[in-house]
């Protein structure tokens, strides 16, 4: 398979075998009477990696996390730290600390004292708290807000409060819990940058949990994808965007056109798949799909060309129909396009120039097509 | 025409429970001041003087010069007044300490409570204050008298061999105390324990506080409000309280409450309960005033 | 405030309302004890039920507790809301300060002064002690706790509702009775309900404002009560108790269904 997706360093542990994960979850269950919110599953995070747990709300993403912290004990199954099993260990003897969706500041606390609080439980002296808080005041910013109370600050600030709070102690693992969902868009694209910058200063393992799938594929290392309990797929940004494993991943990350047909055979790395209703795709696929298994083509909007010329090539990869929906966002058109037999494609182009070359506009007749190596092939 | 009718009608909103309470709340207090300078006749009314119309300017004059500060100085002058006031404010101090112990575990099993069980449990702790004070206290006498069914019950069990007393003691006085205002205790405790977000003491797990210590420095501090709205609606009554002293603590309890309603209704001396109402509400007036701060500022809260 | 509810917390509310009721529950079964002496059981008996309508003086002091506690609790709910508008749409007027502190101060003002200064009001007007004193007095204490009532929920009252309803085009006044009056209603009621088991169960006011022929109940029960227990009060407490209790437990159920009703409506509405 091409390489897909070393961003931002050179940073794979997960890719070498003889790397010892530095938390374990192991076959984790956990039940709330009747419904089981966490089911048999098992995970490795490695240290100093910003792992996300992506999921639409009821997951069991939030389970997993409490589960870390230690507010909720496993129904079965082993968590283990740095090799040590978590379990019987109290919320407060856990070397890992947590930033809630709540922040959770304590309201009769100024931002000093909320700070200070995490230290003083572990009996720092007096001089090195005042220390350790004068650097998390800088680290966040906040200088001049110590004596504030948390209802006197803003929502940005006081999400920062409580980032500072939670890293004073210098746990080994930080936990987030959608640290960014209470503010507002312009705010978290800034802070997105600022928690992998200091995740990256400060040599921590992160572990986010978000139903933001921007927030997941901008900040993490590694995004472990969570549906019913269970872990879909854990991939890096760029894999799960451009490799989903399945139509579930596919279609929660990003937008996708997913186009069903039966497998008719496989040369040279190149499936060739027929939809039955006049479509042939030649795509290159390593799967294990065997001919005449159904199974589905997912490609992405942006892979998709569409023109109103006819392509040179139209036996395979390319369909005509008529433009039934366009969207301008700026940066990118989308057009829907309804095809010849019904079926509507979304397709996306950047404009990258001010004044578009070719003006397809409603109604117009049109032709998407793209490349063998644009889209996936998958079988569930 | 409307609007004239708009604004008459908002006029009236507030003027008419402002007047009633100026009528019946306020003007007795001064009648009740002037009257606490008078001096005793056997009348009717039993004071002296009485202020009329009739008299006209210079009678209002000569009476106004009869007027003197002799009820005060008897105040001062018998020990019984001054012992009454103190033991009244320690008794009342001792039951608002042990009605606070008894509370907060209750309020804060509440507020801990699945969030469907809450109404039902709030609902049991207000409807006792639906019923009678005067039968809930009653309700006790037959428990703690000598011949009574905890005497009875402790008897038989075997934890005592004769009955304890406990009518007509201090203890009974407690009892009763604790038991008519707790209500009063628990409401306000819950409204804030019940508020209080859950995440906050996770917090200070998470931080590694260990869950006794969560609660002094989390949840205790921020119960505080409910705390001093909770002693403050016990306190100030119970100073003053008289059908408790009155039917459990016997001839020998003493509590101002009690002693302005001997002196008014055995004595019939109006100018001495009078003077002796008066010295109570001084004494109560800085809790009140304190009272209506907090009522006034949880109000703002909420808006 | 969630959280695992542990055992303490279990244990601490079992006693606590064990403490609530318990005494109340020993006086109703003992209000059906044969025995005169109160404390000693001698066999199920409802003879003194029986007694209490042969009792001339307890039915009349109950049925002058009724009417004043009918006339004041509907007086003081009319007032009580009043002031609880006063309090929270009228942030700006003169003596606001004192206001509220007369409101509030009732709540918790002991008695016996509540008491005693009224009786020296009617005295220096020349009212005569009866029937319309423990009236009016009842009306002033207990229309402060249907200010409270109604005011807690006015707080919580959406004052985008009137807004919309001055926005189609009704006056002030026609607002109130169209949008607030039926929305406050619940409380409204609740405080009559608060006003009037006051007014039922007041002695210590009772005895200083009433006269000669305006006899309370609980006046009636203080001064059996005095000379001792008996099964009769504890009948006539019985009853009393079970009045309430239907009425509190009623009008909540009451309210809890229509709640469910909305919730099931609101439901409907939904799918179809």
């Amino acid at each position: 398979m091409k390489s897909l997706g070393s961003i931002r360093r050179s940073f794979a542990p997960w890719a070498d075998a003889s790397a010892k994960p530095y938390i374990s979850f192991d076959n984790i269950t956990k039940k709330f009477g009747d419904f089981t919110a966490v089911d048999s599953l098992s995970l490795d995070i490695y240290e100093r990696e910003f792992f996300a747990l992506l999921g639409a709300s009821g997951c069991g993403k939030s389970t997993l996390l409490r589960m870390l912290a230690g507010f909720e004990a496993p129904t079965s199954g082993r968590i283990l730290l740095d090799g040590q099993d978590l379990a019987g260990i109290p919320p407060y003897r856990r070397p890992v600390n947590m930033m809630f969706q709540s922040y959770a500041l304590f309201p009769h606390m100024s931002v000093e004292q909320n700070i200070a609080f995490g230290l003083k439980q572990d009996g720092m002296a007096k001089a090195d708290i005042e220390k350790r808080v004068g650097e998390m005041l800088k680290l966040v910013k906040l200088e001049q807000f110590a004596k504030r109370k948390p209802h006197q600050l803003s929502g940005g600030q006081r999400q920062r409060v409580a980032l500072a709070r939670s890293v004073a102690k210098r746990p080994k693992v930080l936990l987030l819990d959608e640290p960014l969902g209470a503010l507002d868009k312009k705010l978290r694209e800034e802070t997105q940058f600022e928690l992998v910058d200091l995740q990256y200063d400060l040599g921590l393992t992160f572990i986010v949990v978000t139903h933001d799938q921007e927030e997941a594929m901008t900040m993490a290392d590694r995004i472990a994808i969570l549906d019913k309990g269970e872990v879909v797929q854990v991939a890096t940004p760029a894999e799960i965007y451009e490799a989903p494993g399945s139509r579930f991943v596919a279609d929660f990350v990003g937008t996708v056109n997913l186009i069903e047909g039966e497998l008719k055979g496989r040369e040279n790395g190149v499936a060739r798949i027929e939809d039955g209703q006049g479509l042939t795709i030649l795509a290159e696929d390593a799967g294990d799909a065997a001919p005449g298994n159904r199974v589905w083509f997912a490609i992405r909007p942006e892979k998709i060309k569409v023109s109103a010329a006819k392509p040179d090539k139209t036996d395979s990869n390319a369909a005509e129909g008529e433009i039934y929906d366009i969207a301008y966002l700026g940066d990118m058109t989308i057009f829907h396009i309804r095809l010849d037999d019904g079926r509507i494609v979304k397709a996306s182009t950047m404009n990258s120039a001010r004044v578009s070359q070719e003006l397809l506009t409603w109604h117009d007749r049109a032709w998407i097509s793209f490349r063998p190596d644009s889209g996936v092939v998958l079988t569930r | 025409m409307k609007r004239l009718a708009t604004a008459v009608a908002s006029r009236l909103v507030i003027l008419i429970p402002y007047l009633w309470l100026l009528v019946f709340f306020l003007i007795p207090f001064l009648i009740v001041f002037k009257i606490s300078l008078s001096g005793t006749v056997i009348a009717m009314p039993p004071y002296t003087p009485v202020f009329s119309f009739s008299d006209g300017v210079s009678g209002f004059f000569a009476n106004l010069a009869q007027l003197g500060i002799d009820n005060y100085l008897w105040l001062t002058e018998d020990a019984l007044y001054v012992n009454a006031y103190i033991s009244s404010i320690v008794i009342a101090a001792v039951s608002t300490a042990i009605t606070l112990l008894v509370g907060f575990p209750i309020a804060y099993g509440m507020a801990r409570a699945p969030a469907a069980l809450r109404p039902t449990l709030l609902m049991l702790v207000i409807l006792p204050f639906w019923t009678s004070f005067l039968i809930r206290v009653y309700a006790w006498i037959g428990i703690l008298k000598p011949e009574g069914l905890l005497n009875q019950f402790l008897l038989w069990l075997g934890m005592i061999d004769e009955p304890l007393i406990i009518l007509n003691t201090h203890t009974a006085i407690f009892i009763g105390i604790v038991y008519s205002y707790l209500p009063f205790m628990v409401l306000p405790l819950y409204a804030s324990l019940e508020k209080m977000d859950y995440s906050l003491i996770e917090a200070a797990q998470d931080l590694g506080c260990p869950p006794i210590a969560a609660f002094w420095k989390i949840t205790f501090p921020l119960a505080i409000p409910g705390v001093v709205a909770g002693c403050l609606l016990v306190f100030i009554p119970a100073v003053g309280e008289f059908v408790i002293p009155d039917l459990l603590g016997g001839s020998r309890t003493l509590m101002i409450g009690k002693t302005l309603w001997s002196e008014f209704f055995n004595n019939r001396d109006w100018p001495v309960s009078s003077a002796v109402a008066v010295v109570l509400l001084l004494i109560l007036v800085v809790p009140i005033m304190y009272f209506q701060q907090v009522q006034a500022r949880t109000q703002e809260q909420d808006r | 405030m969630t959280g695992s509810w542990t055992r303490f917390n279990i244990v601490s509310i079992v006693a606590g309302f064990a403490f609530l009721y318990l005494p109340i529950v020993l006086l109703v079964v003992y209000s059906f004890n044969e025995s005169k002496l109160v404390t000693v059981w001698a066999g199920f008996s409802t003879k003194w039920y029986f007694e209490l309508f042969n009792n001339r003086g307890l039915l009349d002091a109950a049925w002058v507790t009724a009417r004043v506690a009918l006339v004041s609790a509907t007086v003081a709910t009319v007032l009580g809301t009043l002031a609880a508008l006063t309090l929270t749409r009228y942030t700006r007027f003169h003596g606001r300060v004192l206001f509220s502190g007369m409101v509030f101060a009732p709540l918790v003002m002991p008695e016996v002064i509540t008491g005693l200064s009224l009786l020296l009001l009617f005295v220096a007007i020349g009212l005569d002690r009866g029937f319309v004193t423990v009236t009016l007095a009842h009306i002033t204490f207990s229309m402060c706790f249907v200010a409270v009532v109604v005011q807690s929920r006015l707080l919580s009252f959406d004052r985008s509702l009137e807004e919309a309803a001055m926005d189609l085009g009704a006056p002030p006044v026609k607002t109130f009775f169209a949008i607030t009056l039926p929305v406050i209603m619940p409380a409204i009621v609740s405080g009559w309900m608060l006003a009037f088991t006051l007014s039922l169960d007041d002695l210590v006011i009772a005895s200083f404002t009433s006269g000669p022929g305006a006899t309370t109940l609980p006046m009636k029960i203080y001064s059996q009560v005095r000379l001792g227990v008996t099964p009769e009060i504890n009948a006539v407490c019985t009853i009393l108790i079970a009045i309430v209790t239907v009425g509190v437990v009623a009008a909540s159920i009451l309210n809890k269904r229509r709640e469910v009703q909305r919730q099931r409506d609101a439901q409907a509405a939904m799918r179809s």
